[in-house]
């Protein structure tokens, strides 16, 4: 009896502290997304040296997609298949290769609008659009004139411009000079590239500017609309040793541009065009969807001197990384990554400095303003090795600390820290959904890291990188975040941005029409299905239906020949994609959508016949979509032959 | 003829022209891969899905157990239907003109008869692409036939097919109803003089 009063007791009080707001839901309950229900957010998440971009479901941190940008993926073809090769081209040949860092979102008045998603390369400098209905890469644009482009691909809030820097200062033009007369030739430039228009990725200037190392970016919005801020480290402009030589300055620079002024300048003439080639590819998320290079010539190059007004810097504590500008657009604040504060700068302080010009010197024509007039504040030991800044919709910052493997968080009006929460381990960015944009949600906090060491299972040496979610939805002020969830990442993300799923998901494609398929190789029913020879290039015009293509015997093929596979996913049905895959092809699969045309090039070695088969189980009879190919010696009089089912047709 | 009859076959008649502008009958085929169902959705005059593919997506399945594609180019009751319904708003309408009793009382034995003539055929047809399976299919299960129901719902291997009236079939029961009634108090008021 007792017992029994003890127990409805106990569960009295357990039900009161359950149904106690936020703290009362346990880590699990919060991440658990029951089979019916979806995500509430969509992150992207760079890959790093992988060149990809995942998509990841928050708060479960389930994996949903892995988006190929700028490395080849032969899980779907991409950069193997004729349709997208090209948006691999540079003027460099083509590179299968990429290193993806800073994704961001576009914005329309300072918040992601969910159109696009941009990300940089950092290797090879480049910039690449990401379709959001499609979820793949339509556009890269090659930056030419730089090194490194890390301080990139970051946008002003109506995605007029995306940025582009040079990390790694280069002789510019390029030339072949003694690395030890790096300050003599060694330039840096920073670029701002038109991305507002898809299919017309352009670079609308080119800054000059001294030989450091550009190092991260962000635009300002609301008062401060119209400028963008890039770090800086290596002032002291070192080329060797640069963990010793480049850290010698207590204070670095911001270089803040009036993209506005630089506009003036360009209408006014007051700028170089400088002959070069870059690559441009684009591939349209409809019609032909064939991607194509466009060679561009030349730059527009503005001259600090020559356009006063157009940059200004503002010096740093120490080696700045991040530069990050708050919600309300008044304030920049820089990860000294290794001072012993976190500097935050006020716009209207920097404004001011400038009209009385309060300056502290000059470097080749820019302007470096005092650091006591546009500094606000600086927050005082806030942690070991500041990093970068996302904001809350609470007027609150969170600065990732690599050093100390936290995060910090802090009331940036008021300077003052509010708390600590643990990262596993070494952290580098770190991700509030909208959390660089005017609007942030701030609903969770995902800090991504760089060491991983014991947080999951061992993999062997390669471990995969870990980042740790918080709720972060409770005032911060009076509760501390609350850990949730342990999250396993592909590469290594550098930034990663999140969206409402709300925005995104009803947007989704679900297929490509085939009546608006305009692939000149496009085969829209398995009448039209058929097999040209032109020379020594045999192009196979072939459907792909449940649970057959369309011919499935071909002769007629010759050692010598190169052959086109032009497949056509016939279906319009949602989430009915065929793969295609053919005996010794050296490129990759196919994995074509509904109403997709893709073509695989293959050059046959040996006579034989040899199989090809559907790669993507599609239906019931899948094992049964396969078809043969017949390959002749060379000279051989075979007719071209070809057909499905009972009917052959031959070419004489 | 009175007025009311006559106001009655009038309405009768305009209330059918509804029909070219409402489904007469939808079948849904849900699966686990389609909890949304895909809909075919019968007119007078026209098949159509429920989304623009959904029709093309119900005969790719269909192959796998040999049912012939529903082609509705190849279905005559489409272009006949709309004629005969066409002629009986005509001949509605001719009625409340002229007032006729002779030709109200055809009216509504006409429509009786094609009412029961189309519900036939649309048994008879919906056996016929249920029975009438291609002996190459892929899928063969012995004394397995896939006739969709009329009314309600069944189910067929994997799917659950559903079918109920539609809104034109809805206008057209109002129609010959509203008719009958018309036809009835002629009959009555014949009675009455009498």
């Amino acid at each position: 009896m007792k017992s029994k009063l003890k127990l409805t007791l106990f569960s009295a009080v357990a039900a009161g502290v359950v149904s106690l707001p936020s703290m009362a839901q346990s880590p699990a309950e919060k991440v658990y997304v029951p089979h019916g229900k979806h995500d509430e957010f969509y992150a992207f998440l760079s890959g790093g040296y992988n060149g990809q971009l995942s998509v990841y479901g928050l708060p479960s941190g389930r994996l949903l997609k892995v988006i190929p940008v700028f490395s080849v993926f032969p899980m779907n073809g991409y950069g193997y298949s004729e349709e997208t090769k090209a948006m691999l081209m540079t003027s460099h040949g083509f590179i299968p290769w990429g290193d993806t860092h800073h994704p961001e979102l576009s914005q329309t008045n300072g918040v992601p609008d969910g159109r696009w998603i941009f990300i940089n390369e950092n290797n090879t400098p480049r910039v690449a659009r990401i379709d959001l209905k499609t979820f793949e890469t339509t556009e890269i644009l090659e930056i030419p004139f730089s090194g490194g482009n890390h301080a990139s691909a970051f946008v002003t809030p109506d995605t007029k411009y995306i940025t582009a820097a040079t990390r790694f200062s280069v002789p510019i033009p390029q030339k072949d000079v003694p690395i030890a007369e790096y300050k003599k030739y060694f330039k840096g430039t920073l670029t701002f590239v038109r991305a507002d228009q898809p299919g017309k990725m352009d670079i609308a200037f080119q800054i000059l500017v001294p030989g450091y190392d550009y190092d991260l970016a962000h635009c300002g919005k609301g008062p401060s609309y119209g400028w963008c801020f890039f770090t800086s480290y290596n002032t002291e402009q070192a080329h060797t040793l640069l963990e010793i030589n480049a850290s010698m300055k207590d204070k670095d620079y911001i270089a803040a541009v009036n993209f506005k002024r630089a506009e003036e300048c360009i209408a006014q003439g007051k700028y170089k065009e400088v002959k070069t080639k870059y690559a441009h590819n684009y591939r349209p998320d409809e019609g032909d969807r064939i991607a194509r290079t466009e060679w561009k010539t030349s730059v527009k190059w503005i001259i600090p001197k020559e356009c006063p007004g157009v940059i200004y810097f503002l010096p740093t504590p120490k080696s700045p990384h991040g530069v990050d500008v708050t919600p309300d657009g008044k304030y920049i604040i820089g990860g000294g990554k290794l001072a012993t504060v976190i500097p935050i700068h006020s716009f209207d302080k920097m404004i001011n400095a400038i009209k009385n010009k309060q300056f502290a010197g000059e470097v080749d024509g820019i302007p470096i303003l005092k650091y006591e007039a546009i500094n606000h504040c600086e927050i005082p030991n806030p942690c070991l090795g500041p990093l970068h800044t996302e904001f809350d919709d609470k007027g609150y910052a969170y600065t990732s600390c690599f050093i100390s493997s936290d995060v910090v968080y802090y009331d940036y009006k008021k300077c003052k820290v509010l708390g600590h929460v643990p990262t596993y381990y070494s952290v580098g960015h770190l991700l509030i959904p909208g959390g660089d944009s005017a609007k942030p949600w701030g609903k969770y906090l995902l800090p991504m890291n760089k060491i991983t060491k014991d947080v999951f299972l061992p993999t062997g040496p390669e471990l995969p990188h870990a980042g740790q979610l918080y709720d972060i939805s409770a005032d911060v002020k009076n509760t501390k975040p609350q850990f949730l969830l342990d999250l396993t990442e592909l590469g290594e993300p550098h930034y990663a941005q999140a969206i409402p799923a709300s925005i995104l998901a009803p947007k989704s494609l679900k297929i490509f029409e085939l009546e608006k398929n305009t692939h000149p190789y496009a085969t829209k029913s398995e009448e039209e299905a058929k097999v040209v020879r032109k020379g020594n290039e045999v192009h196979i015009y072939m459907t792909a239906i449940r649970s057959h293509f369309t011919p499935d015997n071909i002769e007629g093929v010759r050692v010598g020949d190169t052959v086109y596979f032009h497949v056509t996913n016939i279906e319009q049905d949602w989430d009915i994609p065929h793969g295609f895959a053919v005996y010794g092809a050296r490129t990759s699969n196919l994995l074509i959508m509904p109403g997709e045309t893709l073509t695989l090039k293959w050059k046959p070695q040996k006579p034989g016949v040899y199989p090809f088969y559907c790669t993507d189980f599609c239906s019931a009879l899948h094992q049964e979509m396969q078809g043969y190919i017949r390959v002749s010696p060379k000279g051989s009089k075979v007719p071209i032959k070809y057909g499905t089912g009972e009917e052959m047709h031959v070419v004489k | 003829m009175s007025w009311i009859s006559r106001g009655l076959i009038a309405l009768a008649s305009l209330i059918m022209i509804g029909i070219y502008f409402k489904p007469l009958w939808e079948i849904t085929l849900y699966a686990p891969q389609y909890r949304e169902g895909l809909r075919m959705i019968i007119w007078v005059n026209k098949i159509t899905g429920g989304t623009p593919h959904d029709l093309r997506n119900i005969n790719l399945l269909n192959h796998y157990v040999g049912m012939k594609k529903i082609d509705p180019d190849s279905i005559p009751e489409l272009k006949i239907l709309p004629v005969v319904f066409g002629f009986m708003i005509f001949l509605g309408l001719l009625t409340a003109l002229t007032g006729s009793k002779k030709l109200l009382y055809t009216w509504v034995v006409l429509i009786i008869i094609i009412g029961i003539a189309s519900l036939a055929d649309f048994w008879w047809w919906e056996y016929d692409y249920g029975h009438d399976l291609n002996p190459h299919a892929p899928i063969k299960i012995p004394g397995m036939a896939y006739q969709p129901p009329m009314f309600g719902c069944k189910n067929l291997l994997n799917f659950k097919a559903c079918a109920f009236p539609s809104t034109g079939t809805y206008l057209l029961a109002i129609s010959g109803t509203i008719g009958v009634i018309s036809a009835f108090i002629e009959i009555l008021r014949g009675r009455k003089k009498a």
